[in-house]
């Protein structure tokens, strides 16, 4: 029970932690940090990875777990990527200035 | 093979400060950049310490390596190639479709170690009580999102409409049902440990679909705000089935940042999330509550008109919204605005905060049509500049400019910040016809005498405007 216990403790300070880090955030930034939020909640492709590592020669567990990692991958790819596509026009803007 | 366990614990402490540095960050101009980048480190960290972990006390065999690799290549590579060709103008539909397949992620995970106990990655950490309750929650809170977000997504792109039936009570009836059946299927899971898994799984995806279908194109922004908080959440539930507290910290991290996300933004269009989620389109609604009524005063105008009464002008204001969007003309009106400043004529925006499809997706598509950053002005700083404005170009917005918000007190709109338009010398609003924004309200704008209406498609009629100030010589002189 202690891992249990553990983990959500884990889960009470982490949840406490996210309400805090965004206070006020100025409207231009609330596509760019909705999309970022979105890329870290793939972080589920640890997960994937752990049950592909665990599932030894089980095939059918294989497969779902390398589909589950394809899909986690492409939103923490594709998320970053388009976060950052959008925020470099942000600089860029105002380097030039 | 003792130091390994620590320096795992270590690369997992740094991830999520990094993670939590790169959220923080996100939230302001300046350090955003660098901040999603600290974010994509943690998580390359992340996974290396989950694969350096392994391979040091279990091993991670051949079969597993092939598997991973492929997985890894195949999302990765349609990860980048659609981020990188996705217009800008689709920023919210691609949003919402990385944040389904997550929310896919979380819900295979669970199933894997649902249909297959032995593989139960936790080592016996947890017991099966819990692992099959966070197994449960998992399945649930990710079948939600990802069956909501790809309906978000086909209405964003139009490839999905509002279907009458769910405007009406019946839709309340349908996802009760939903959410009971779900419910009676986790139970049975919970009793039995093997039946049930795909009760909840069909069951709640019938649910994510009933409760985004409903909601009309202005709130979808704040369902997708509010699902990508549930992937987070779904991320949590696969860390309490896998035994990692990394997953569990960075899910609960994310599904508490993205609600304060949603209750941002809700703030912003002076909705609450309540009646976002179960008021349905809010034109359904509101026509028959006051604020309808028919257009008595319409005057219609070229763009020939239009461009004269610009180049007379001083100053001048543009109010973008959905429609320039939607019409792609944010490079047509750039070359506008061009001309214009090049005869000497003072050019700014007026951004309202929930402008485009998204708050802050207006500023993302001005700047990458090159809009200068200095020119975007914020709703509260524009708002004294209009009574010594010469022209108001509205380019298909519509709700986020109607005065009623400030004098219809019966208006479903009242109390909404809008831009006050009206008091600009005169008002050119460019739009397509005559049906109403997306709140279905009568725009008590168009009725005033110094608006002009020119209808039309955005990219058309700014096309055409440019044309007429060319053929005036605007700008050709300096």
């Amino acid at each position: 029970m202690s891992f249990f216990s553990e983990a959500l403790w884990v889960l009470l300070l982490g949840s406490l932690l996210g309400l805090e880090l965004i206070g006020k955030v100025p409207p231009t930034l609330h596509t760019p940090l909705m999309s970022g939020a979105n890329a870290i909640s793939g972080i589920t492709m640890l997960a994937a990875l752990t049950l592909i590592i665990k599932s030894g020669d089980n095939l059918p567990l294989l497969i779902i777990g390398s589909i589950s990692l394809g899909f986690a991958l492409f939103n923490v790819i594709g998320g970053f990527l388009v976060t950052d596509r959008m925020l470099a026009m942000f600089s860029r803007k105002k380097t030039r200035k | 093979m003792t130091f390994i366990a620590p320096v795992k614990f270590a690369i997992d402490l740094l991830a999520v400060l990094l993670l939590a540095l790169g959220i923080k960050g996100l939230s302001k101009v300046r350090s955003a950049r660098e901040a999603n980048r600290l974010a994509a480190i943690a998580m390359i960290l992340a996974a290396f310490g989950v694969l350096l972990n392994s391979q040091g006390t279990i091993g991670i065999s051949i079969n597993s390596w092939i598997w991973i690799i492929c997985g890894t290549l195949i999302g990765g590579f349609l990860g980048a190639l659609t981020a990188k060709r996705v217009p800008m103008t689709a920023m919210p539909e691609i949003v919402a479709l990385f944040n389904g397949c997550g929310g896919m992620s979380s819900l295979l995970v669970a199933l894997g170690v649902a249909l297959f106990p032995s593989a139960d990655g936790s080592d016996g950490l947890v017991g099966e009580l819990i692992r099959n309750f966070s197994i449960v929650v998992s399945l649930f809170v990710g079948a939600i999102t990802f069956s909501g977000s790809i309906v978000a997504m086909a209405k964003l792109q139009g490839w999905l409409s509002t279907p009458s039936w769910t405007q009406s009570k019946a839709r309340h009836f349908f996802n009760i049902l939903c959410a009971v059946i779900a419910l009676i299927g986790g139970i049975y899971f919970l009793i039995d440990g093997q039946n049930g898994l795909f009760l909840i799984v069909v069951a709640s995806s019938f649910l994510g679909i009933g409760v985004s279908l409903p909601i009309g194109g202005a709130d979808m922004p704040v369902v997708i705000s509010l699902l990508n908080s549930y992937s987070g959440v779904a991320a949590a539930a696969a860390g309490f089935v896998v035994g990692s507290q990394l997953l569990i910290v960075a899910g609960a991290m994310v599904g508490a940042a993205g609600l304060i996300l949603t209750q941002v933004m809700c703030d912003g269009m002076n909705r609450s999330l309540v009646s976002v989620l179960f008021g349905g389109a809010l034109g359904a609604s509101s026509a028959a509550s006051g604020g309808g009524g028919e257009y008595t005063n319409i005057t219609s105008c070229s763009s020939e008109e239009c461009a004269l009464t610009l180049e007379a002008a001083e100053k001048v204001v543009i109010v973008p919204g959905y429609g320039l969007a939607v019409a792609q003309a944010q490079h047509t009106l750039r070359e506008v605005a061009r001309v214009l400043e090049s005869a000497d004529i003072e050019v700014t925006y007026a951004i309202h905060p929930v402008a485009g499809r998204m708050p802050g997706h207006m500023n993302v598509l001005l700047a990458e049509a090159d809009v200068p950053y200095e020119q975007l002005k914020e709703m509260d700083v524009i708002n004294p500049e209009f009574p010594a404005t010469d022209v108001v170009l509205v380019l298909g917005a519509n709700d986020v400019v109607n005065p009623q918000a400030k004098n219809d007190q019966t208006s479903p709109l009242y109390g909404m910040p809008v831009l006050d338009v009206q008091e600009a010398r005169t008002v050119f609003v460019v739009k397509r016809g005559m049906s109403a924004g997306y709140s279905g309200i009568k725009n008590d704008l168009f009725d005033l005498q110094n608006t002009s209406m020119v209808f039309g498609d955005a990219k058309k009629v700014l096309g055409d405007i440019l044309l007429e100030l060319k053929e005036l010589g605007v700008g050709t002189k300096g």
